[in-house]
């Protein structure tokens, strides 16, 4: 097996690629998508510690990528009715169009 | 080069290739459905990490539900849109700068670290039978705030995506 | 009020009954003071039942003495009480039952019960019959205070409340200016005198620590040689100046003449203006041979000078008033030769026949439809015969007719002390002088009312306006018809006076000095021995020749031949015109007094009020511009200042906060760029401060 660094250096690449499509796209779907790739690294780490740490036999790293996926799927799911409703709204899926927030 | 280093290397390829190109296509269904591949990716990683439950909620529920979702966002929300725009917003360099500022962090942290050293302890028994006993038994509350959660989220998805009513 | 904190008073019931006396008038005064004009009978009989009752424990109080002298024991008898506390010291006052009490209380409630009784008649067509009850029930109750006061405080008090109701009582009649005029006059002169005495009574308390008279061996009057006691005597001596009209403050006396006749009477012959003769003889031990020099040439000097304005006065209650002057001149100039006993002796008579001789005066005025000018009376016996019979009585008192009159006995003992006196004889010729013209004036008065033809105008036209008498009072009826006899109400208590008048006079003779061993104490013995002393019999031989000459006199100037017109000259002034004027505007003493010490009095009060206006004022309206100006620049240090400060505080705020806001552009994407930014630096600092460590 590969060691860890392996993995936790897999899972930043994966974060940082999230990040980058959550700060450069315009699409406030892509911003979600980024948000779950920046999730799912998490979930990845998650997962390499447990399988690499002490004590893998409590199963608590399993068991907190299960809840982690269950709130992530929640959180998509109201995202994206957010991003619907904003779209019928200001017709627009743009995030630097939707600005009317401001000081 | 054995075997699990070898299905590695492929399976990160896959994946971080899948993440850069969701970031870089234009057609929005094209990154959805990009995504799909990477989120597979990574569920063919935990099946190599011994989570097989987790792998296939993995594919299940990211998969098969988010990824769906996502795309069906993408066919709600689209509009008359001239295909010729930008589709970065201003300002890209700095996030792009930001993203490979934290990502330099996080690889100094990983790199420099002495704890992460030694081989993999043996393969625990992550069966199904293991995970329902942990989670009836010690993990119950979250269990059932998860399911309040999933239920308010259901709700609250219904009611923001709404036809608007016209008030009177 | 009444803390009373002294053991229950030894000896009779009579002493500590002693303050019912005063109360009860002032009770009927209090109550009649609630009641309506309607309410006659009920105010009249308050104030007759009161003096009654008055007269009835006086009566007892005397009647206790006189048990006391005459066993020989104590003759007086205080009872003090707590009033007023000052930090540890307590202001006493008290009642004292002693001889001069004793014969004040029977003399004033008896003199007053009287007066009240002939007020009825008097007064019965008057509107205000119910509030003259009133106020005289009040004197009443203040001269019954005055009379058993022992504490000297005390005795003011009732005394201003005297001079209190003598000002309601001259002024009854408001309406007329100038009875207003003379009531104010009275009680401002008054005043004056009252000045002296207060400032002489706060002189003695700080002298002798109490203002008590008899308090077991500490009163005020029971010190031997008490330091500055002739300045101190003096002082109180002006009080009674003032009250008893001596000169130079006798002028409100005629003037005082406005009030109603029985207020006359009561207040201004028999009792009110005896105050001061009774003051003096209270306060008697105080007084040094000094001070009784001053007395006495005070009243002689009085005495001789009223006794002169009289002879030429018309108005007859003017002629009275002067002779009440002059005989309160007889009394101090008694006090100051005799003693307590001589003065008085002639204060009880005079109270008696002067009371009368006023009442008279107001039965003829009363009958002759309110005239009071005696030149245009005359003949007057046909028609009121009991009035003339008692007025001759009183005359006869006044003028000292040898033997029978009570004021032959009393003004014999004055001469005789005159005559006896160290220090000098002129009181003595002062004091005979005085009584021949006493008996002249009031024989030239008896002639003019009730001798000769009658003058009486049956015209109202020519009644008013004429001559210089004062002008008559309200008339509530004029009947064109002839004088008239007054009703019985008013004739009763002028012959019970009469009777008195000739009998009084027996309680001094020299063969038995009832009145000097009473007031002195002791049992009195009746001898002739004293009687037929050749110095005895000589001076009341030349006494009875003065008042006889004088009555002579009289008759021989205006008896032969009575006057028969009103515009008559009077005889006296034909023979000496210019004399006469000058008797007659009474020495032009009110004239004196306006042009020197009243336009004194009005420059000074114009003065004040130039200092008042420009000076006074001035500061105040300085003050107040000042206070203004302060508060302007409070509003504008308040809105420029304060408020600036304060909206500038706030402005900043909103500015900073305008400015702040600029942060925010409203596009999440930064926020997300700002917070993943944060993260970063945050671990990198992080790791820098493990990698240090």
């Amino acid at each position: 097996m590969p060691p860890l660094p392996c993995y936790l250096l897999l899972a930043a690449m994966l974060f940082a690629i999230g990040l980058a499509a959550a700060l450069t796209r315009r699409n406030a779907i892509i911003v979600l998508i980024g948000i779950e790739l920046m999730l799912n690294a998490a979930n990845l780490n998650f997962i390499a510690f447990w399988r690499y740490g002490p004590n893998p036999e409590t199963l608590r790293g399993v068991l907190f990528v299960i809840f982690a996926i269950g709130v992530a799927a929640a959180e998509a799911a109201v995202g994206l009715a957010l991003i619907i409703a904003l779209h019928k709204h200001f017709k627009t899926t743009h995030v630097d169009q939707v600005d009317s927030m401001r000081g | 080069m054995t075997f699990p280093a070898l299905t590695f290397a492929l399976l990160a390829a896959v994946i971080l290739s899948a993440a850069a190109a969701v970031m870089m296509f234009r057609n929005l269904v094209h990154s959805a459905l990009v995504l799909a591949v990477a989120l597979s990716g990574l569920a063919a990683l935990y099946l190599q990490l011994h989570a097989q439950f987790v792998g296939f909620a993995q594919l299940l529920v990211y998969v098969g539900a988010v990824a769906i979702l996502i795309v069906f966002a993408i066919l709600l929300t689209r509009g008359n849109e001239p295909s010729d725009q930008v589709i970065f917003s201003p300002g890209r360099w700095v996030g792009a700068g930001i993203a490979l500022a934290v990502f330099g962090v996080l690889a100094r942290v990983i790199l420099t670290s002495r704890l992460l050293a030694g081989s993999a302890p043996p393969a625990p028994a992550a069966a199904v039978k293991e995970i329902g006993q942990r989670m009836m038994e010690r993990y119950v509350l979250p269990l059932e705030v998860m399911g309040l959660l999933l239920t308010v989220a259901l709700i609250g998805a219904v009611v923001l995506a709404l036809r608007e009513r016209p008030s009177g | 009020m009444l803390a009373i904190a002294q053991p229950p008073p030894e000896g009779g019931l009579e002493s500590g009954c002693l303050w019912l006396i005063p109360v009860l008038p002032l009770a009927a005064a209090g109550i009649g003071a609630l009641l309506g004009r309607r309410q006659r009978r009920i105010a009249a009989g308050l104030a007759i039942g009161s003096m009654l009752l008055a007269l009835i424990l006086s009566c007892r109080a005397f009647v206790e003495v006189l048990h006391r002298v005459g066993q020989g024991g104590v003759a007086r008898q205080s009872f003090n009480f707590h009033w007023l506390q000052f930090g540890d010291t307590w202001l006493t006052l008290g009642v004292v039952l002693d001889p001069l009490t004793a014969v004040m209380l029977v003399m004033v409630s008896f003199v007053g019960l009287l007066i009240f009784i002939y007020s009825v008649g008097y007064m019965a067509h008057d509107e205000n019959f119910a509030r003259f009850f009133c106020f005289l029930s009040l004197f009443a109750s203040a001269m019954l205070g005055v009379v058993i006061a022992n504490s000297l405080l005390l005795l003011f008090i009732c005394w201003e409340l005297v001079g209190l109701t003598s000002y309601l009582l001259i002024g009854f009649w408001y309406h007329k200016p100038s009875a207003a005029a003379a009531a104010k006059k009275a009680f401002i002169t008054t005043r004056i005198g009252d000045l002296a005495f207060l400032l002489g009574m706060v002189w003695l308390y700080s002298r002798a620590g109490t203002l008590l008279f008899y308090d077991a061996g500490r009163g005020c009057l029971e010190w031997t040689g008490l330091p500055a006691s002739t300045g101190i005597a003096l002082l109180i001596f002006c009080g009674a100046v003032g009250k008893s009209g001596q000169l130079p403050l006798h002028a409100w006396l005629p003037d005082a003449m406005e009030g109603p006749t029985p207020v006359s009477a009561l207040i201004h012959a028999a009792t009110m203006v005896a105050a001061g003769v009774f003051l003096v003889a209270r306060v008697y031990p105080l007084m040094g041979t000094t001070s009784l020099t001053v007395v006495t040439w005070v009243g002689a000097l009085t005495a001789l000078f009223a006794a002169t304005v009289a002879v030429a006065q018309t108005d007859i209650k003017r002629i009275l008033a002067y002779s009440t002057v002059s005989q309160l001149g007889f009394m101090m100039l008694g006090l100051g030769v005799g003693g307590v006993a001589v003065g008085m002796f002639h204060l009880l008579t005079h109270a008696f026949f002067k009371a009368l001789l006023f009442l008279g005066a107001g039965s003829v005025i009363h009958g002759c439809h309110e005239e009071q000018d005696i030149r245009r009376m005359g003949g007057l016996r046909r028609w009121m015969p009991v009035t003339f019979a008692t007025y001759v009585a009183g005359m006869l008192a006044l003028s000292g007719f040898p033997l029978i009159a009570s004021g032959f006995w009393s003004k014999d003992e004055i001469l005789h002390a005159a005559h006896a006196w160290t220090v000098s004889s002129w009181p003595f010729y002062l004091g005979l002088m005085a009584a021949f013209l006493t008996a002249f004036y009031m024989t030239r008065q008896v002639v003019y009312v009730f001798f000769g033809k009658s003058r009486l105008a049956r015209d109202p036209a020519i009644k008013a306006g004429q001559g210089g008498a004062l002008p008559a009072r309200p008339m509530v009826e004029r009947a064109a018809s002839e004088p008239h006899e007054s009703p019985r109400v008013m004739l009763v208590p002028l012959m019970i006076l009469a009777v008195f008048a000739v009998l009084l006079g027996f309680a001094g003779t020299p063969a038995w000095p009832w009145l000097r061993a009473f007031l002195e104490g002791r049992p009195a013995s009746f001898a002739f021995g004293p009687l037929l002393e050749p110095e005895a019999l000589w001076l009341m031989g030349l006494s009875s020749l003065v008042a006889l000459g004088g009555i002579g006199l009289g008759y021989w100037f205006y008896g032969r031949r009575p006057p028969v017109r009103t515009d008559e000259v009077d005889a006296l002034a034909r023979v000496q015109p210019e004399v006469f004027t000058l008797l007659e505007k009474q020495y032009f003493v009110d004239e004196i007094y306006q042009w020197s010490v009243v336009s004194f009095h009005a420059w000074w009060a114009r003065l004040c009020v130039q200092l008042d206006e420009w000076v006074w004022d001035f500061v105040v309206h300085l003050l107040a511009y000042a206070a203004v100006g302060l508060s302007w620049l409070n509003r504008f240090l308040d809105e420029y200042v304060v408020n600036g400060v304060f909206d500038q505080g706030c402005r900043g705020l909103t500015r900073g906060g305008a400015g702040l806001s600029h942060l925010q552009n409203g596009r999440v994407q930064r926020y997300l760029r700002v917070i993943a930014l944060a993260a970063a630096a945050l671990i990198w600092f992080l790791l820098w401060g493990w990698g240090a460590a």
